[in-house]
């Protein structure tokens, strides 16, 4: 069979995480040309309880449409990283929202504050999901920034693009910084 | 049917959209219905979509008007369709078997949710496949398609408005919340590459015309209202001029007919999809979103030497026993796996007649069966 990788973005209803999923998806499907499937919690939990959003990835016709075992995991908040960081794939990534994670179960995952980052460099606290796209795009490849970029700009309200592209570079740049080991 | 297109347009869509998106392909112009999870998206996408082209939506009182808005539509000369789940299919029921009887081409879509009643509005199921068949009372016939991806609601609705167009039969269409609300890239095929069938209307002078009569294909031509041709619209066994007739030697020939349109069809109505079949010595036998499950074990099953195969069935009613039987006598066993209590398996073990095992796997707590569970009891079988 051929490749597939799953991402599971998780965090609170208002977070823009099933947002976050529609535009990775597009990313990877329309302007990545690979074969996408989104999937997303539905139903009263969604609202203001723990919100799900997956995006499967693949090279060929994806059969299951959900996540089996998440390569990635995004929780934007505690419980989310709680009730999902074991279903993880054993090599996945974990990638946290360190402003409102502060338990967090691995020694191997990846905390930056997202929030906090959209909250003091752009003002706008709900641009965070855009800032943690930037960041995982970043750190794993899953999309190529351009296609990120693209897709971003298509899916966000007219007039917000150019805060969306900062959020989107703030992430980016976090990433790296990261990555360089600061 | 799973090859991807390369040239269209390429979009990222629920499933619920890439039905509105093959409807306004396949021609559709009206649409009238009430909205209802898991189907509202799709009244909420034609509602913007279908006046943009010219074309009628009506939010109705209730599911009983919308299929009765729609029959009217259709008779009137509209490629018309309305969707809903469980509560507001059971509502259609009447009027459904009216559009079976007074032969009106219609597409009806029913996005499956937990029942019975209002049952779980959020969570998948797949226990409407006999309502489908039998929901409405009397001996009828009845095409139903069941779709288990994005790209599948967009081919099948396009293909479920031609046979309705074809047949002069509501065609029903099952889908479930996960293929609703799943989004997945598909490319949307120029208007020119889809093959877009209409109903066969009289040509003769107007006063010759006998809507009913038969010929051999058994689809008699449809006059549409205001084109000349009047005729009588019944629900009451009619006559080939229309009125109501009590007199065997005409209802037999009738309800014969109204059958025999589908059944001397089937080739043409049967749609399977086949995956690593040839050699295998467990079929498994899935529809709707279960399919791509199914499929995924199947394939995961071969990497471990079981030799599955895999037989997804896009049309359900007629049953596509005349595809199923070969290999009833062949495989070692069957495996349905559905989200209800037996629907199809009833249906597969009511034509296997003992031929070989058949297993089953039913999920009826809301959630999808996932590959595991499946390939789990194809190791075991």
């Amino acid at each position: 069979m051929g490749y597939r990788y799953e991402v599971r973005l998780s965090g609170s209803g208002g977070q823009g995480i099933i947002m976050a999923g529609i535009i990775l998806a597009e990313a990877a499907g329309v302007h990545d040309g690979k074969y996408v499937c989104q999937t997303q919690s539905y139903g009263p939990e969604a609202r203001g309880g723990a919100s799900k959003a997956e995006v499967v990835i693949s090279d060929e016709e994806i059969d299951y449409p959900k996540a089996i075992k998440p390569d990635l995991l995004l929780a934007m908040n505690q419980k989310s990283c709680d009730a999902y960081f074991f279903d993880l794939k054993p090599e996945g990534t974990l990638v946290v929202d360190s402003t409102f994670v502060k338990q967090i179960p691995t020694t191997r995952a990846i905390a930056l504050p997202f929030t906090q980052l959209a909250r003091a460099e752009l003002k706008k606290e709900m641009v965070a999901n855009i800032v943690a796209l930037g960041a995982l795009a970043t750190l794993t490849k899953v999309v190529s920034l351009a296609s990120l970029e693209a897709a971003v700009l298509g899916r966000v309200p007219p007039g917000t693009e150019e805060l969306n592209r900062k959020a989107l570079e703030t992430g980016i740049n976090a990433a790296k910084l990261y990555m360089q080991g600061h | 049917m799973n090859e991807q297109a390369t040239t269209g347009r390429q979009v990222l869509l629920q499933g619920n959209e890439a039905m509105v998106e093959g409807a306004l392909a396949a021609g559709c112009t009206f649409f009238a219905g009430y909205p209802i999870t898991p189907a509202t998206e799709i009244s909420e996408v034609m509602s913007v979509k279908l006046p943009a082209v010219g074309g009628t939506f009506v939010q109705m009182e209730d599911e009983i008007a919308s299929m009765g808005a729609i029959i009217g539509a259709s008779l009137a000369g509209a490629k018309s369709m309305t969707a809903t789940s469980g509560p507001g299919f059971s509502l259609m029921q009447e009027n459904l078997g009216f559009a079976c009887v007074a032969e009106v081409p219609c597409v009806v879509v029913n996005v499956m949710r937990g029942g019975p009643s209002t049952g779980l509005p959020t969570n998948v199921s797949q226990a409407d496949v006999m309502q489908a068949r039998w929901g409405t009372h009397g001996d009828h016939p009845i095409i139903v398609l069941a779709v288990s991806t994005t790209k599948e609601c967009f081919d099948i609705t396009v293909k479920a408005f031609n046979l309705a167009e074809k047949y002069r039969t509501p065609v029903i269409i099952l889908s479930d919340e996960v293929v609703g609300h799943t989004r997945e890239k598909i490319s949307l095929p120029h208007p020119g590459e889809i093959e877009v069938i209409d109903r066969i209307r009289p040509n003769m002078p107007p006063e010759w015309y006998v809507p009913y009569e038969d010929n051999s294909r058994g689809v008699p031509p449809m006059g549409i209202f205001g084109d000349g041709y009047r005729y009588h619209v019944t629900g009451l066994v009619h006559d080939v001029r229309g009125f109501p007739t009590q007199r065997p030697d005409e209802i037999v020939p009738f309800l014969n007919r109204i059958h025999r349109k589908i059944s001397q069809h089937f080739f043409d109505i049967l749609m399977v999809d086949e995956e690593l079949t040839e050699d295998a010595e467990i079929l498994v036998v899935a529809y709707g979103s279960v399919a791509r499950s199914a499929r995924r074990a199947v394939r995961e099953a071969r990497e471990r030497g079981v030799k599955a195969g895999m037989m997804q069935l896009i049309t359900l009613w007629p049953f596509p026993r005349q595809i199923l039987e070969p290999y009833l006598s062949r495989v070692k066993a069957v495996l349905v796996p559905e989200l209800n209590m037996g629907q199809v398996s009833r249906e597969v073990k009511r034509i296997n007649q003992g031929a070989t095992r058949v297993e089953t796997i039913n999920r009826i707590d809301g959630n999808l069966i996932t590959p595991e569970e499946i390939l789990v009891r194809l190791i075991k079988m």
